[in-house]
C-alpha cells in the first residue's frame, strides 16, 4: 500500500510543520489556530489506526472544547503589547535546543532497541476494536471504577475552577 | 498486506513531543507554555494509540480516554490559575511569576 505511506508522511508533516509554527508564532491566538490543524492531524492518526472513537472525541473534546477555553480565556485577558514578552536571555534558548535534541535523540535510541515482536501491520482484531461499541462494553465493565473516578475528577475541577476564577479570592 | 510500521507512528510522536518540550522551555508566555504541554500530552496518546491497534490490546485506548479527561480538567484549573495571576499581576510572562521560586 503505497498509498497509505504518502497518505500516512503527507500528514506526517502538516502535523509537525504546524506544531513548528504553534510554538514560533508571537501571536498566541495564532498558536491556538495551529494547534487545532495539529489536533486534527492526530485524528487523521488515529483514524488510520482503525481508532475510530478517539479520533471523534479527539475533534469534539481537544479541538472543540478545550481549545476555544483557550481562546475565550485569550480573548479574556487582552493581553496588550506582545513585544513585553520577548525573550531578553538567549543563553536559555540555546539550552533549550540542546535539551530537545538530547529528549529526542534519548527517544530515538529507545526506539532502535530490539522491540521483541516486530509490530509491522495493525493487527487483525483492530478494525472492530476501535467502535464505540467495544470501547463502550470495556469501559462499563473492567474500568467502571475508573470511569467514575473521572467523574469526580471533573466535578472536583469544576468546583476548583469557579473558586479560581472568583473575583475576591480569599 | 504491508501496512505502515509501528515505528514510525512512534517516531512522529518523538518528534511532536520534542517540539512540545522545545515550546515549553522556549517560549514566555504561560498561555503558549500551557499549549505545548497540550502538545505533548497529545504525542503520548498517538504512542498510546499506536501500540494499542498494533497490539490488538484495547488497555490503550481506554487509557487516552482518561488522558483526555484528566487533560480537560488540568486545562480548565490551568486557564483559571492564570487569570488568577493575571488579575493580581497584570502579566502571564512567566519570567515575572516568580513569587513561589526559592
Amino acid at each position: 500500500m503505497i498509498l497509505d505511506t504518502v497518505f500516512f508522511f503527507l500528514i506526517a508533516a502538516l502535523a509537525v510543520a504546524s506544531a513548528l509554527m504553534m510554538i514560533t508564532r508571537r501571536n498566541p491566538v495564532k498558536g491556538v489556530l495551529f494547534l487545532i490543524v495539529n489536533f486534527f492531524c492526530l485524528a487523521v492518526m488515529y483514524l488510520m489506526l482503525q481508532a475510530q472513537f478517539i479520533a471523534i472525541i479527539q475533534i469534539l473534546v481537544y479541538a472543540g472544547a478545550i481549545m476555544v477555553l483557550f481562546l475565550f480565556v485569550m480573548m479574556l485577558l487582552n493581553l496588550g503589547d506582545e513585544k513585553l514578552l520577548a525573550e531578553r536571555r538567549s543563553y536559555r534558548k540555546t539550552i533549550a535546543y540542546v535539551l530537545g535534541a538530547v529528549v529526542l535523540s534519548e527517544i530515538v535510541v529507545g526506539l532502535r532497541l530490539p522491540s521483541g515482536n516486530g509490530a509491522i501491520s495493525l493487527h487483525p482484531e483492530a478494525a472492530h476494536m476501535g467502535t464505540v461499541e467495544f470501547i463502550g462494553t470495556s469501559l462499563y465493565t473492567e474500568y467502571l471504577l475508573p470511569f467514575e473516578v473521572t467523574s469526580i475528577l471533573l466535578l472536583a475541577a469544576m468546583v476548583g475552577v469557579i473558586v479560581l476564577a472568583k473575583k475576591n479570592f480569599r | 498486506m504491508i501496512d505502515i510500521p509501528l515505528n514510525y507512528y512512534l517516531s512522529l510522536s518523538a518528534i511532536l513531543f520534542t517540539i512540545g518540550v522545545v515550546g515549553v522551555l522556549t517560549r514566555r508566555n504561560a498561555i503558549i507554555v500551557f499549549m505545548c504541554v497540550e502538545l505533548m500530552l497529545n504525542s503520548v496518546n498517538l504512542t498510546l494509540v499506536a501500540f494499542s491497534s498494533y497490539l490488538g490490546n484495547i488497555n490503550g485506548q481506554i487509557l487516552v480516554f482518561f488522558v483526555m479527561a484528566v487533560a480537560a480538567a488540568e486545562a480548565a484549573i490551568g486557564l483559571a490559575i492564570i487569570i488568577a495571576l493575571f488579575r493580581n499581576k497584570q502579566t502571564v510572562n512567566i519570567d515575572e511569576i516568580n513569587i513561589m521560586k526559592w
